[in-house]
C-alpha cells in the first residue's frame, strides 16, 4: 500500500530543481521508481512530493565527449543494453545489463537511480567503479563532478545534497581494454548479487597497468579494493598474482550474514569471482586491436 | 504401445491440440480474476496479523480504528460464532471446524506470525492500512517451537493446551487416543509382514536422515475475496479458489449459516496447486459486509501469501532398506516427522502411503508423526505429502544401487510394483504403467548418452501419487446453430474448459471448438468437488461424457423423428444421424429443429467414480556442479509419466515441465527463512527464489499412455505426479557428479560448498 503523496511531472532539468528548492527535503526525485515505490511501500520512505524525471530528454542521453563518455541520469538499463556507443566502448556495463533483474525492471530502472539508491548490491557500481566513473550533481545554482567512489557514502547514503540531482555520469576515455564483469546471485533470473565483481585493466607485454577492481554486496557500500589492485599494478600477470590479488580483495570485503548467504560464503566468493575476474580481463587485454 | 496407438486412432477429438477456449482472454488480458471485481460502494478490507509466533491474546481495542474517518466496521473472532471441536463434513474432506475458524481468526492464541486477529473495512485501501496501526492488541508473549523433531519433546512449549496424540494403527480403523498432552497431533503406522525378519534376511542395508524446509507454492496470484451479504441475508462471494463449491461450505460453516444461503461464483483462478482449496479471506469479508451493509473485498499481498497462507511441510525422513544382492527388497521402514504448521493437519498420511508405492516389497514399517509448531497451517501442495518422503526413498534407492553395484533403474525395475500387487496400503494396483514406464527410462537416448566433463552426473527417481476421484457436476445443451454449451462446476486452472469440451465433442460428433464451456456458480450447477487431486479432466470428464451421452441419445430421437423411423433404426456417425435407407441429417439440422421436435436439447450428470486410476512418473536429470561457488547448473531433464490416454497432449506436457520447474526450485533454492522468534525472513519472489525461465533447461517429456481403466477414454489424472520425483533425481545426479549425498533441501550453494569440504563417499549414486 504505498501512502499518499503529491506528484509532478518534471519538463525540464531546471524544472525538477526547481521542484526540489520547493519542497524540500519532503520531495523524492522519481525516475523508473524501481526502489523508489519499494520503498515507499515499505514505508521506508514517505515523501510528500514526487518529482517524476522519467520524460525529461536531456536525461535520456548518452554522447561521446572529448576524453569522456556522458550517460543521462535517466538512461534506463534497457537503454544502456541497446546503445551502441556503450556496446563498443563499455562492453563491462553492456554485459551487467545481461544480469540486471528482469526485463521489466530494466525497462524502467535508471543507471541515475541505481547509483542515488546507493545499495551495497547495486548490480551497475562495481563495474562503473572499475571504469573509474564520476557523478555530476545539478542544483538550481550549478553543477559539481564528484568521483563515484567518494559518491557512495554508506549504505542508502551518498553525498547528494536535499536540492541536487544526479544529471549525469562520466567515464573517461579511453578505456581499459580489459573488462570483465561476475556476478553471483543464487539464481540466474531476477537475482540479487549475493557478491558482484568487476574488474578493467590494460597491459603492457604482460605487465598489468591501470587496474581496477569493483566489489558489491560485501560491504556496507560497494568499492574498490586498492589492496588487490595494488597486487596487480605494474606487475607481470600469473595465475600467482591473480590468486593473491583475488585473496587481499576478499581480505578487504567486510559481509554479513543475510538471507542470500553467509559472511563466511561471501567471503570465499570474493576470491572466487575476483580470481576468475582477473583471468577475464587480462585475457581481454591482450586482444588484439580491431 | 501399439494397443495405445490403435485404440487412439478411434478418437477424433482426443489426443489432438486444439486452442484453449479461454487462452485469447487470458492472453490479451481480459480474463476476470478475483481482483478484477469492482461493485457499487465497494469497500476495502484489510487484515491485521499478529507480529509474534505464539502468544496470548489479553485483549484487543479498535476503538482508535474505528474513530477514524473512512472506517467502517472492525472485526475480531468475537464476530464469527463459537465453535467446539466438532469434525464436520466439507464433503471432500473431513475438517474440524475450530480449526478452520480458529486459522481463519485468532480468538483465545495467535500461532504464528501473520495468523489473522482483526480485520478492517474502510472506504479506501489507504484508510483501511491505517485503521490497522490504530488497533490495539494485548499480548503475553509465549515461546515458540519452530520444528518438527523439537516439538515432539515433551518438554517443548505447546500450541494447544488441549491436545492430545491420536494413534492410528491400522488404515480404515479409528484408533486410540494416548490423553496424554502433546505437539503431536497424530501417529499413524502401516505394517505389512514382519519387517524385522527381512532387514535380518538383507544381504546390504542403507540407512540415512533427511530433511526438508517449509517450502510454498508460488502461485502468481496472491488470494482475493470479495463478499455482499444482503438485507435479506443472502451471501455472495467472487471467490477466486480451487472451487466454488469448496468455498460456499467452508464460509457457510464458520458464519454458522445455511449453505444454501451463500452463492459463491467463481472468477479465473492464477494458480493454486492446492493453496487455493481453503479459505482465508471469504467469511473475513462477509462478516465486514454483514457489518457494513455493503460489498467488501479483501486482497493479500505477496508478504502475507507467504506468511498466512498454507506453504507444505518441513519434514524429517529416516529411512532404511534391506535388499538381496541381487538387489530384491527385503524390508523397509520409515519414519516421518511432517510439521503440519499451527493446526493438525499435515499430510503425512499420503506421504507414509506413496513413499514405497512405486515398489513390491513384503515387509514394510511405516511410522508418521503429525506434529504441531509455531508456522502457518500447511495447505495441499500438488501431490501433497509425497515428494518429501519420496526424496528420503528415492535418495536411498539411489545409495542402495550404488552399494549394490547395480544400475538405478535396473534396481527399481527388479522390484517394480504391477498391476494386482498390493500398495503398502493394502490396496491392490490397478492397471498402471510403471514397469513400462522404468523400461522407456532406461532404453531413452538421455539415459544411454555419456556423461561428459568433469562436476557433472546423472540422477533418476520415480514417484507415485493415487489421484482423486470425487464428484463433480456438468450440463450441456444444444444451441440452435448446432453447437453445444457446456457449463461444470470445475474451476479452470490447467486448461480444463478445454479437456471437458473435447470429452463432450467426442461423444456428440462436433469439434471441440462447436463446444462453448464455461464454469458455473453454485446456484447454476450441480455440487463439484475442488479442482485439485489431479481429478478434474478425470472425475468431472466422467460428468461431461454422461451428460453428453444422454443429449446424443436425445438428438437420436429427434433425428428419428424427423427421419420418420425408429430411434433403434438411426445410425450415429461422426455427428451424421443417418437411418439407414440413405437419408441422413446432420447435427446442426437436429439441434435446429428441437424445439418443435419435443423442446430444447439439455442434460446434466454428475460423476461419482468408485475407481480413479493412479500414476507414476520418472526422472532423469543431468547437473553440473561449480566446485567454486556450489551452484547446481541443470543441464539436460527428462520426465516420463505413465498419463493414460493424453486429452490434449500439450496441456498434459505443461502440466509434467510445470511440475517439474517447481521441484527444481524446491530442490535448490526454494526455502523459507526462520528467525529465531518465528519470523519469515524471505517473504518476498526476490528472496524466496523461485526458478525462472533463465535456471531452467527444456524440460523434454515422454508420455507412457496406459489407459485407465477407469475411464472410457482411458483419462488419467497428471497434474500432481510429476513434483515427486524431481528432488531426490536431482540429489542423485549431484551424489553423482560429487561423491557426497546431500540430505537436506534445498541444495543450495552454501550448502553444496559445505558437502563438497567433506570426504567423498560415493561416486555413482545416480
Amino acid at each position: 500500500m504505498l501512502p499518499q503523496t503529491d506528484y509532478v511531472k518534471a519538463s525540464s532539468v531546471a524544472h525538477a530543481l526547481d521542484m526540489l528548492h520547493q519542497y524540500g527535503t519532503g520531495a523524492a526525485i522519481l525516475a523508473g521508481g524501481t526502489d523508489l515505490i519499494v520503498d515507499m511501500r515499505e514505508r521506508r520512505r514517505e515523501p510528500t512530493m514526487l518529482v517524476d524525471i522519467s520524460s525529461v530528454e536531456e536525461l535520456a542521453e548518452i554522447d561521446v565527449g572529448t576524453g569522456n563518455i556522458r550517460i543521462g541520469a535517466g538512461v534506463t538499463v534497457a537503454g544502456l543494453a541497446g546503445s551502441a556507443i556503450v556496446q563498443h566502448q563499455l562492453p563491462l556495463v553492456t554485459e551487467v545489463t545481461r544480469h540486471f533483474a528482469d526485463y521489466l525492471t530494466r525497462n524502467r530502472a535508471t543507471i541515475g537511480g541505481n547509483l542515488a539508491n546507493a545499495s551495497p548490491g547495486a548490480d551497475l557500481v562495481p563495474p562503473l567503479l572499475a571504469l573509474n566513473a564520476s557523478v555530476v550533481l545539478a542544483t538550481a545554482q550549478g553543477e559539481r563532478t564528484v568521483d563515484l567512489n567518494d559518491f557512495l557514502v554508506g549504505p542508502r547514503r551518498t553525498l547528494l545534497l536535499w536540492n541536487e540531482l544526479v544529471r549525469a555520469i562520466h567515464i573517461p576515455t579511453p578505456v581499459p581494454r580489459g573488462q570483465a564483469y561476475e556476478k553471483l546471485g543464487l539464481r540466474t533470473g531476477g537475482a540479487i548479487a549475493v557478491v558482484s565483481c568487476a574488474v578493467s585493466m590494460d597491459q603492457a607485454g604482460g605487465e598489468c597497468r591501470r587496474v581496477r577492481i569493483g566489489l558489491g554486496a560485501v560491504a556496507p557500500r560497494a568499492f574498490r579494493s586498492s589492496e588487490a589492485e595494488q597486487i596487480m599494478e605494474g606487475h607481470m600477470f600469473s595465475s600467482d598474482i591473480a590468486a593473491r590479488a583475488a585473496e587481499a580483495a576478499a581480505n578487504s570485503s567486510q559481509p554479513i550474514s543475510d538471507v542470500r548467504g553467509s559472511a563466511e560464503y561471501r567471503h570465499a566468493m570474493v576470491r572466487a569471482l575476483v580470481e576468475r575476474a582477473l583471468h577475464a580481463a587480462y585475457e581481454r587485454s591482450s586482444e588484439p586491436q580491431e | 504401445m501399439t494397443s495405445t496407438e490403435a485404440r487412439k486412432q478411434q478418437y477424433r477429438v482426443i489426443g489432438t491440440r486444439p486452442i484453449r477456449h479461454d487462452g485469447l482472454d487470458k492472453v490479451t488480458g481480459r480474463a476476470r480474476y478475483g481482483a478484477d471485481i469492482h461493485l457499487p460502494g465497494l469497500l476495502t478490507g484489510k487484515v491485521l496479523r499478529s507480529p509474534h509466533a505464539h502468544a496470548r491474546i489479553r485483549g484487543i481495542d479498535a476503538s482508535k480504528a474505528l474513530a477514524l474517518p473512512g472506517v467502517e466496521a472492525v472485526v475480531t473472532a468475537a464476530d464469527f460464532p463459537i465453535h467446539e471441536d466438532m469434525e464436520i463434513d466439507l464433503v471432500e474432506t473431513l475438517g474440524n471446524l475450530r480449526v478452520l475458524a480458529e486459522n481463519i481468526m485468532a480468538s483465545e492464541k495467535v500461532l504464528y506470525r501473520g495468523h489473522a486477529v482483526a480485520a478492517v473495512a474502510a472506504t479506501s485501501a489507504a484508510i483501511a492500512e491505517e485503521a490497522l496501526g490504530l488497533i490495539e492488541v494485548d499480548y503475553e508473549v509465549l515461546p515458540p517451537v519452530l520444528n518438527g523433531p523439537d516439538a515432539m519433546d515433551a518438554n517443548s512449549p505447546r500450541l494447544h493446551e488441549n491436545m492430545t496424540t491420536h494413534s492410528v494403527a491400522k488404515r480404515f480403523e479409528r484408533g486410540t487416543d494416548t490423553g496424554v498432552g502433546s505437539n503431536i497431533a497424530s501417529h499413524l503406522q502401516f505394517k505389512l509382514g514382519d519387517p524385522e525378519a527381512g532387514f535380518a534376511e538383507a544381504d546390504v542395508i542403507v540407512e540415512r536422515e533427511y530433511t526438508t524446509s517449509t517450502v510454498h507454492q508460488g502461485y502468481i496470484e496472491p488470494h482475493t475475496a470479495t463478499a455482499l451479504w444482503d438485507f435479506d441475508g443472502q451471501v455472495t462471494l467472487w471467490s477466486s479458489s480451487q472451487g466454488a463449491f469448496g468455498m460456499r461450505a467452508q464460509t457457510a460453516a464458520v458464519l454458522g449459516i445455511p449453505e444454501s444461503r451463500v452463492k459463491a461464483i467463481p472468477m479465473e483462478i492464477g494458480g493454486g496447486f492446492g493453496g487455493k482449496l481453503n479459505t482465508y479471506l471469504d467469511p473475513v469479508a462477509a462478516a465486514l459486509s454483514r457489518e457494513t451493509g455493503k460489498p467488501v473485498k479483501i486482497t493479500m499481498d505477496r508478504a502475507e501469501v507467504f506468511i498466512a497462507t498454507g506453504p507444505t511441510s518441513a519434514t524429517r525422513s529416516r529411512i532404511k532398506l534391506g535388499a538381496k544382492k541381487d538387489g530384491t527388497l527385503t524390508a523397509a521402514w520409515s519414519e516421518l516427522v511432517y510439521e503440519a504448521g499451527a493446526f493438525p493437519g499435515s499430510p503425512v498420511g499420503a506421504g507414509a502411503s506413496t513413499g514405497f508405492a512405486p515398489y513390491k516389497i513384503e515387509n514394510i514399517l511405516v511410522d508418521g508423526y503429525d506434529v504441531v509448531v509455531n508456522k502457518p497451517k500447511v495447505a495441499a501442495y500438488r501431490a501433497p505429502g509425497s515428494p518429501q518422503a519420496a526424496f528420503a526413498i528415492e535418495s536411498a534407492m539411489s545409495e542402495l544401487a550404488e552399494k549394490l553395484g547395480m544400475d538405478p533403474i535396473e534396481l527399481r525395475l527388479k522390484n517394480v510394483i504391477r498391476p494386482g500387487d498390493r500398495l503398502p496400503t493394502g490396496v491392490p494396483l490397478l492397471p498402471t504403467g510403471c514397469e513400462e514406464m522404468e523400461k522407456a527410462m532406461r532404453s531413452h537416448p538421455h539415459y544411454n548418452a555419456p556423461i561428459e566433463g568433469p562436476n557433472r552426473g546423472r540422477g533418476v527417481a520415480v514417484g507415485f501419487w493415487g489421484n482423486a476421484g470425487n464428484s463433480s457436476s456438468a450440463t450441456v445443451s444444444v444451441t440452435a446453430d448446432g453447437g453445444v454449451t457446456l457449463v461444470t462446476g470445475s474451476v479452470d486452472i490447467g486448461g480444463t474448459r478445454a479437456s471437458l469440451a473435447m470429452q463432450a465433442a467426442e461423444v456428440l460428433g462436433i469439434t471441440a471448438e462447436d463446444v462453448r464451456p464455461s464454469v458455473g456458480d453454485t446456484a447454476s450447477v450441480g455440487w463439484t468437488g475442488q479442482t485439485g487431486g489431479s481429478r478434474t479432466t478425470f472425475s468431472t470428464g466422467l460428468a461431461v461424457v454422461a451428460a453428453a451421452e444422454k443429449v446424443r441419445d436425445e438428438m437420436v430421437k429427434r433425428a428419428a423423428i424427423l427421419l420418420e423411423t425408429e430411434p433403434e433404426k438411426i445410425e450415429f456417425d461422426a455427428g451424421t444421424f443417418k437411418n439407414g435407407a440413405g437419408k441422413s441429417l446432420s447435427f446442426q439440422e437436429v439441434a435446429a429443429a428441437q424445439v418443435r421436435t419435443g423442446g430444447s436439447i439439455t442434460a446434466s450428470a454428475s460423476s461419482n467414480p468408485r475407481q480413479v486410476g493412479p500414476a507414476f512418473a520418472g526422472h532423469i536429470v543431468d547437473v553440473e556442479v561449480d566446485p567454486e561457488t556450489g551452484k547446481v547448473e541443470i543441464l539436460r531433464y527428462t520426465a516420463f509419466q505413465d498419463v493414460g490416454t493424453a486429452a490434449h497432449p500439450s496441456y498434459v506436457e505443461g502440466q509434467i515441465q510445470g511440475a517439474v520447474a517447481q521441484g527444481v526450485g524446491w530442490a535448490l533454492n526454494e526455502e523459507y527463512v526462520w528467525s529465531e522468534d518465528g519470523r519469515m525472513e524471505n517473504a518476498s519472489f526476490l528472496d524466496y527464489r523461485m526458478p525462472t525461465t533463465l535456471d531452467l533447461p527444456m524440460i523434454e517429456t515422454v508420455l507412457i499412455e496406459e489407459p485407465n481403466p477407469a475411464h472410457p477414454f482411458g483419462i488419467r489424472g497428471v497434474g500432481e505426479v510429476c513434483i515427486v520425483p524431481p528432488m531426490a533425481a536431482i540429489a542423485n545426479a549431484v551424489a553423482n557428479a560429487t561423491g557426497r549425498r546431500l540430505t537436506h533441501l534445498p541444495m543450495s550453494p552454501g550448502r553444496i560448498l559445505e558437502a563438497l569440504e567433506r570426504p567423498a563417499t560415493n561416486g555413482t549414486g545416480g
